[in-house]
Parts: structure tokens; C-alpha cells; sequence
């Protein structure tokens, strides 16, 4: 009889530990009523490790071997051998969460020390220790604003250039708090501060800008946009990435009350969207944060050790009280950010932002040089990415330049938008190549 | 059996492994090396620059102070810590699958082709209809499947403001259904530790929304009026809910979608051996019923015969989306290399072995076990002992305790979930742990844990004086 590979019971042992139950076989120990037990085929075929390697190889082998310039907020950057190896270890890899502190203390102070991270570089002094991505840490922002904001209102200000796809995961979490998600106006690819200032009421509970932008730009006007939140009593959520927040205008400094965004551009390497939420926020909203937070305490013997910390807030405890529903998160990928920011201290981290910043600069003006094609749309500085306006439909170049072998993202009719990292920048030549090609 | 964790003393004081920043920072002048104008960027950064061997040895002493299922027995009730096959991680590591979630449909064949197998795997596996692999933890799923429950009722024009939640329920289920915007109705558990059905005709009516049940619940018992109870939701309007938490019982001999549920999530990092990589990345996949497939997230992937290949569709109805992107994508590679490994009887086999060996552990300690006949978990009572002073004391026998004062039904509980893949010698050093600790004085009890990296914490001023950073322990 062939069952799972991965249980060590031999005949032997299955018989002794039955005769020790006091049944004659694993059957007699399920209490499902006949009429609803299942004593059908699933029809899943067995296979062997190898067949599985190879069959998982053969369907990854129909993805076509492109050069991405995709960004949009998963972003590729080269993840150093190191972080792999060590968050592959099976004590990292195949713990559970933290709940026995003292036998779980290396990933305790592993993401004590990724809050302390995102400590620096949003200056705001509370970190959780992970959300699943920049959508959902936006959703969980809302209602943070739904829970503290004393104004009456239920309105959550968006920017105008916002990814499709976090502004719907944002309106389904605004769907339970009865909040409406509207958008403000961008101007020349910023928050247009003027219109923004007009439209904030007693209505608004939250200001939401991003820095840099789901285009690539940089926010100019950051603390004006704060100012306004501000002064119309809504929470002022700032979104960014772990790289950005390198060299960008610190988030506390203009204002922020939360920075949401993501961490994944740091440790994961391109991966179909998987990413590592980040949420941070002022000591005020403490006791209101979503998710877990590792603090430092002592044990009996004085020595300092880290735990899992004002679980009150959280869903085992609070239940339909608590401040989210999240349980599992991110954590792992959190410990890889974490490493993969070691490895670069500091001054590499900042290189790795300022590149971000030259190559994006660098590769529009090239691209601006393509006849038919206009880069960087917005007259803005750019990190990463940025939108080229082409004469002719934006769709066909997107299917021409994929025949090249290269994927853009199409943005418009006439838009599409490139991203540049160290991964692909070594690859621009070829890109403008291309670009005179199909244009 | 004892077990010493990693220590390292310096003129016979302990010294802990320091952070990082404690190791030496740098601060870099950013305004100086940016393209960017002063005006836009920040003045400093500072954090620490250790070199690559510092790193290796840093992150190797942490993981020395971490317990894990490779190190020894891990049985959280309802957190099933099964063993998490190595192979499956050079799966989702193919270079080839690593693409961009906006690349075209054309271009990415291989993941969507990949994203169909799983769905039809979940779908077979659950009973269900359509699923989306889109939520990226159990909890996501949840959310994703009321909001579906939701958009279900809203699009029938019913106006139903409550969710039904059995007393002995995961905590996130009530917090989903608040989230959601639903009013929670708890429903206490009956003297069997099953749901009450009398209790349960009194608590529905036209508000409810659904029902959410675990099945084999939060103490191992399956809910036996099954049948009954589907019915009498189903009678009211309402919609049935399955959390998967406790699927591993009933891997290939029962399932939701057979038993009336109307809508369901998987927990991919329980049920089909993910790492849980110390509290996540997980993944939460939803199954549903024909008739709920409409409101899934959006995209879903589908074959597409006329190109023999396969495409993103977005359901009629959608709720929208769940996560920014297509979900925690590697977790859910893992999972597809594990159910292709296992296949029919594989599955099988691992429901028999984790409820023959909940079974055989149960019979060997010393501690009751109020409720009964369990599955795959059972919740034993300390009695008379505190249940978290005991399950610090095992800390030192070589083990992982048991969930600890959970659920409520039962007094200084102990949830204990072996899952298959312990043996019976090792399943003999879990009771061996269980008995000593049990048996132990007052003194060894309080004194617990001695053996950890760290002795027992206090919980109680982390919380009272938050120190969440190192620059909060700064000057300190």
C-alpha cells in the first residue's frame, strides 16, 4: 500500500499504536456520517519527486524568456546569495509564529530588527512586523483612519493615478467600514495640492499620496499634501517602497500619521506579485495597529529578550473587536528584506536608490530621442519608472516590442510605462534598439 | 528527553547574541550623493553595514535560538506544523517561473497553466465548484469568502446583516465578519463540545448572512448533525461557510462541498505543507459553489480551447480584488508540488495518520481529554495546573507545546495536533513531556523554561513600556 511519503509509520508500528487505541483500523477512528463521507476518486496521480521537477519545469518552460521593464510596484532587484541561504534555514524556514518566546527568540529579535529598519527609514517610531502587500497595508490604513478619526465622515481621498488593482483591494476593506473611496486630481503626474485642498471636509478621514507614484514620480509637494490632511483632521497615509524610502523625504518629516507600501522590492526577487507589506505609524495609533509587533522585555534572569507584544489588539484575543482579522503574514519575507538590507548597509542601500533615480532619468532620454515617442511624460524627477507618450497606439508597440523580446506595461491608449533596475539595466541598449525598431 | 538551546557565555555570563545595530552603524549624508535635489530627499540615513561573514554568523546564531518542525515535535492545535518537503522549494525556485504579474497572457503560459492545475486540484479536494488562489493567508481567505457571501446576498437583493460563529471558532473568523462589516452572533457550544442545533435554529433567521463552522472543530469533533445544520441555514437564506483550518482530517473521506457548504478557504500552509516560515507567507485559496463563482476574485484563470492555452477572465459579478497582485504566488507552487506528490492515497493516508496519531498520543499521557471521538486534534485539560506553566515546562523536554487556554470549552486547555508526520517513538517523547511536565512541582513549573535561549519572559512591561525598535532601546 502506497500512502504519504512523508509519515514514518512502518506496519508494525500502525498496528501497535491501533491495538494501543483499542481499534482494529484507521477507519474505525473517523466519525463522518456515511452520508456525507467521500469514498470517491480525487483523481490525483501520484508522482515521484523527480516526475515533479520535471513536469513543474516543462510548464514554467511555456513562459516566454522575456526582459522585463515591469514595474508598478513589484519590482525586480538582484537579491544577494546570501539572503537566500540563510532564510533557508529549516529554523527560520519551518517555524510557526512566535507564541513560546523563549524558544523562538532568533526570529523574534530577526523581526525586531526589520521593525527597527522601517523605524529609520519612515522615522515614524512603530513598525509591525509584516502585512501581505502594499494593497492590503493600504486597506488596513483605512480602517486604522475609520477607528481614530472623530470627523463624521467616510470618505477616503485616493490619488488619480493609482494602480487599478490596490484601489479595488482598498475598497473592499472600505466596504466593511462603510467608507467610500473617491479620487483627487494629479497634475503633471503630483498631487494636485489646490484641488485636494478643496475637496477636504468633515467628510474626509484620510489623505492617501505615494511617493514615489505608481508612474514613477516624485512627490514634490509632500508636505503640503500632509498639511492639508492635517488641517482637515484626516489621517495622512504616505506610500512608498523599502528602496525608495532610502533617499526620498523622510515620511515623518512631512507629516505622515502612516506609511504603508512595500517591502518585497527588498529580499524577493520577482515573484508574479507575491510581496511584503509594510505598516508603519505614529505612537498615537499604538494600540490601533494591525498585525504583529515584537517588542523587547526581559526574562528572569534580567537579560533582554524579545516577544510577541500587544496581542490585545489582535483577532486570537479581541475577536470581532481587534484591529484586523490578519494572522499569518509575511514574516519570512520579512526576515529576507531584512538580511538582504544588511548585506548592503546603509551607503548601498542609498546607492541602490540613487541608481534607481540616474538609470530611470538615463533610459527616458534616450527613449525621448525615439522618434514617435515622448519620455518621461511627466516633468517630474522619476524613480525606477516612468511614462513614455508614443504617437501611435500604445497596445501594437506593447505586442511589438513583446516579439522583441521585451515587456512594458501598456498604461494608455497612447502610454506606456518602462522600469528600470539594475536587473534590466544592462539591457537598455537593446530596449531603445527596439523601440526604433517597432515604432 | 532534554534539550539545551543554543548559548553563548563570556566569563561565565550569558551573553546574547547582539542586534545588529549594536554591532556598529553607519550614517550615510544622502543629500550629498543624490541626483535628487536637497529639497526632496532626506538628510541621513543610518543603519548598520556589517560585513557578509558577520551577517552569515549573525543570522546563523538567531536561528541557533528558534525552534522549528525540523528540530523536533511542533503540534499546535489547529496550526497543523507539518513537515514541509524540501524538493518543493526547488520548485517554486525554476528562474522560469519568476515573471512579472503584469506580463501578457500569451507570455506567461506556464504560470497560468500552473495556477489551473492548482484551482482544479482545490476544487476536487474540497467538493467545490470554482476556486481563486488570489488571498494570501488563511485569514484573506476568510475576508475573500464572506465578502463573496456578501456580494452573493446583495446581488439577490437581500439585505442580511449577521454572521453565525460557533463560541469555540477561530478568532479570525469573528474579526473577518466584523471587517466585512457583519454583525457577530456568537453561538455558544452545546454540552458535547459540537454545535447546539436547537441553539443554532434559535440564532438564524432573515439577517443571517452565514454560518462559519470548522468541521472537524477546534477540539477535534466533527459536527455529526452536518446534514441538519446545512439545512437549517440553507432554510434560513443563508450560506455556509467552511474554514479549512482542520482540513487534514478529512484529506480524500470527506468533503465541504459534500457536506452543504456553500463556500470555503484552504489553509495551503496547514493542509498541504508550506512552510510557515515563523508566522507566514501562507496562502488562503477560495472554494465555492456554481452559484457563487460569479462574485469570485477577479482575475480567475480558465483553459481556453480555442488557442490550447489558458487566460485570465474576470467573473461576472467580481468582488474585485484581494490582494494587490495574484496572491502569495511561491507558497502556492509549493503547494501544487505537494498534492501532485501525495495524489489520492497519499492524502488519504495523511488524513489516517494524523487522526491515528492524535489518537495514540491522547492514550498515552497522563492529562483527560474531555471531548471525544476526535480527529486529527484533541484538547486535553491541565486541571488543576495552569496549562501555559505547563506548556513552558515542556519546553525543556525536547518539545514544541501544544496551543495552550484554547478553546474556552475547555478549562486550562491544551490543543495538541501531532499531524502525520511523527512516528510513534516520537510521539512516546511528546507523552514523556507531556507527563513530566504535568507531574512536575509548582517551583519546576514557574521556574520554566531553563533550557531556552531564553528563561521565561515577561510578558506584562512589553506590553506596559513598548519598546518595538532598537533605536527605542537607545540610551537604555
Amino acid at each position: 500500500m502506497s500512502g504519504t511519503p512523508y509519515a514514518p509509520h512502518t506496519d508494525d508500528e500502525t498496528a501497535a499504536m491501533l491495538s494501543a487505541v483499542g481499534v482494529d483500523d484507521e477507519e474505525a477512528l473517523f466519525d463522518i456520517p456515511p452520508d456525507v463521507a467521500f469514498d470517491g476518486e480525487l483523481g490525483i496521480e501520484p508522482r515521484t519527486e523527480r516526475e515533479i521537477r520535471a513536469e513543474c519545469s516543462r510548464i514554467f518552460g511555456r513562459n516566454d524568456d522575456l526582459t522585463e521593464f515591469l514595474g508598478r510596484g513589484h519590482y525586480g532587484h538582484y537579491v544577494p546569495s546570501v539572503v537566500d541561504h540563510l532564510s533557508d534555514r529549516a529554523e527560520f524556514l519551518t517555524s510557526y509564529t512566535q507564541y513560546q518566546p523563549e524558544i523562538s527568540q532568533g526570529f523574534l529579535q530577526a523581526l525586531f530588527e526589520y521593525q527597527s529598519l522601517l523605524v529609520e527609514l519612515t522615522g515614524l517610531p512603530v513598525a509591525n512586523c509584516s502585512m501581505y502587500d502594499a494593497a492590503t497595508a493600504l486597506g488596513e490604513a483605512a480602517t486604522l483612519a475609520d477607528r481614530v478619526r472623530s470627523t463624521s465622515g467616510d470618505v477616503v481621498l485616493v490619488p488619480g493615478q493609482l494602480r487599478e488593482g490596490k484601489r479595488a483591494v482598498l475598497e473592499n476593506y472600505c466596504d466593511g467600514a462603510d467608507l467610500t473611496v473617491e479620487s483627487y486630481p494629479t497634475t503633471d503626474g503630483n498631487a494636485d495640492v489646490d484641488a485636494l485642498a478643496d475637496r477636504v471636509g468633515d467628510d474626509v478621514v484620510m489623505v492617501y499620496a505615494e511617493n514615489p507614484t505608481v508612474r514613477g514620480c516624485v512627490e514634490e509637494r509632500l508636505e503640503a499634501v500632509g498639511d492639508v490632511a492635517a488641517d482637515g483632521d484626516a489621517l495622512f497615509v504616505l506610500g512608498s517602497d523599502v528602496v525608495s524610502l532610502a533617499v526620498l523625504e523622510e515620511p515623518a518629516s512631512v507629516g505622515a500619521d502612516v506609511v504603508v507600501g512595500e517591502a518585497s522590492a527588498l529580499g524577493l526577487p520577482t515573484a508574479y506579485g507575491m510581496g511584503l507589506g509594510i505598516f508603519a505609524c505614529s505612537d498615537e495609533f499604538l494600540r490601533q495597529v494591525p498585525g504583529r509587533l515584537v517588542g523587547a522585555s526581559e526574562d528572569a534572569d534580567g537579560d533582554r529578550a524579545f516577544t510577541l507584544t500587544l496581542q490585545t489588539r489582535e483577532q486570537h484575543i479581541r475577536k470581532e473587536r481587534a484591529t484586523s482579522n490578519i494572522c499569518t503574514n509575511q514574516a519570512w519575507v520579512a526576515l529576507r528584506a531584512a538580511i538582504h538590507a544588511a548585506t548592503l548597509g546603509p551607503a548601498g542601500l542609498v546607492d541602490l536608490a540613487n541608481d534607481c533615480v540616474r538609470e530611470a532619468a538615463a533610459l527616458a532620454d534616450r527613449l525621448d530621442e525615439v522618434r514617435g515617442a515622448t519620455a518621461p511624460v511627466h516633468d517630474r524627477h522619476h524613480v525606477r519608472e516612468f511614462a513614455v507618450r508614443v504617437d501611435q497606439p500604445a497596445a501594437p508597440i506593447g505586442e511589438d516590442l513583446e516579439a522583441e523580446g521585451f515587456a512594458v506595461h501598456v498604461v494608455g491608449e497612447h502610454l506606456l510605462q518602462v522600469c528600470v533596475t539594475d536587473l534590466n539595466a544592462d539591457r537598455t541598449d537593446e530596449l531603445v534598439a527596439a523601440f526604433d525598431e517597432v515604432i | 528527553m532534554i534539550h539545551d538551546q543554543a548559548n553563548y557565555e563570556r566569563d561565565g555570563e550569558e551573553v546574547r547574541e547582539p542586534l545588529l545595530s549594536e554591532k556598529g552603524e553607519e550614517t550615510v549624508d544622502v543629500t550629498d550623493e543624490s541626483p535628487l535635489p536637497d529639497d526632496l530627499t532626506r538628510d541621513e540615513l543610518t543603519l548598520p553595514a556589517p560585513s557578509e561573514p558577520e551577517i552569515a554568523r549573525h543570522y546563523t546564531r538567531l536561528s541557533q535560538m528558534n525552534w522549528a518542525i525540523d528540530a523536533g515535535p511542533y503540534p499546535l492545535g489547529s496550526c497543523t506544523m507539518k513537515y514541509n518537503p524540501k524538493f518543493t522549494e526547488d520548485v517554486a525556485a525554476d528562474p522560469n517561473a519568476a515573471v512579472h504579474p503584469d506580463r501578457s497572457e500569451r507570455s506567461t503560459q506556464g504560470n497560468l497553466e500552473l495556477q489551473y492545475r492548482l484551482q482544479e486540484f482545490l476544487a476536487e479536494i474540497g467538493g467545490m465548484d470554482a476556486v481563486t488562489l488570489q488571498p494570501p493567508a488563511g485569514a484573506a481567505g476568510e475576508l475573500t469568502g464572506i465578502l463573496v457571501t456578501k456580494a452573493y446576498h446583495e446581488h439577490h437583493g437581500n439585505d442580511r446583516s449577521e454572521v453565525v460563529i460557533p463560541a469555540s471558532a477561530h478568532g479570525t473568523n469573528f474579526a473577518t465578519a466584523a471587517t466585512a462589516g457583519y454583525d457577530v452572533v456568537e453561538l455558544p457550544s452545546g454540552d458535547d463540545g459540537r454545535v447546539d442545533v436547537e441553539a443554532l435554529e434559535a440564532a438564524v433567521g432573515d439577517d443571517t448572512a452565514a454560518l462559519m463552522l470548522t468541521n472537524p472543530n477546534t477540539v477535534g469533533l466533527f459536527e455529526r448533525d452536518i446534514t441538519e445544520i446545512a439545512d437549517i441555514v440553507h432554510d434560513a437564506g443563508g450560506l455556509l461557510y467552511y474554514d479549512g483550518a482542520n482540513l487534514n482530517a478529512l484529506l480524500g473521506r470527506g468533503r465541504p462541498g459534500d457536506m452543504g457548504f456553500d463556500v470555503m478557504h484552504y489553509n495551503v500552509h496547514k493542509t498541504f505543507a508550506t512552510p510557515h516560515g515563523g508566522g507566514g507567507p501562507g496562502a488562503g485559496p477560495v472554494g465555492v459553489v456554481d452559484e457563487l463563482a460569479e462574485f469570485l476574485p477577479a482575475p480567475q484563470v480558465r483553459e481556453n480551447e480555442n488557442v490550447s492555452g489558458y487566460e485570465r477572465f474576470e467573473p461576472d459579478h467580481t468582488i474585485g480584488k484581494v490582494h494587490g497582485f495574484t496572491g502569495n504566488w511561491l507558497v502556492l507552487v509549493k503547494a501544487y508540488a505537494y498534492i501532485a506528490r501525495l495524489g489520492d492515497e497519499g492524502l488519504s493516508d495523511a488524513a489516517a495518520k494524523a487522526v491515528l496519531n492524535a489518537n495514540y498520543l491522547a492514550e498515552r499521557i497522563d492529562l483527560d481529554v474531555p471531548h471525544g471521538p476526535f480527529h486529527h486534534e484533541f484538547a486535553a485539560t491541565a486541571g488543576e495546573r495552569d496549562a501555559a506553566d505547563v506548556a513552558k515546562r515542556m519546553l525543556d523536554f525536547g518539545v514544541h507545546p501544544p496551543t495552550t487556554k484554547w478553546p474556552e470549552m475547555v478549562p486550562e486547555a491544551m490543543l495538541t495536533e501531532p499531524t502525520e508526520i511523527e512516528g510513534q517513538s516520537s510521539l512516546d517523547d511528546l507523552a514523556e513531556a507531556f507527563n513530566l511536565a504535568y507531574a512536575d512541582t509548582d517551583e519546576a513549573l514557574d521556574a520554566a523554561p531553563g533550557r531556552t535561549a531564553a528563561s521565561r519572559i515577561d510578558q506584562v512591561s512589553a506590553a506596559r513600556n513598548p519598546r518595538l525598535s532598537w533605536q527605542a532601546l537607545d540610551g537604555e
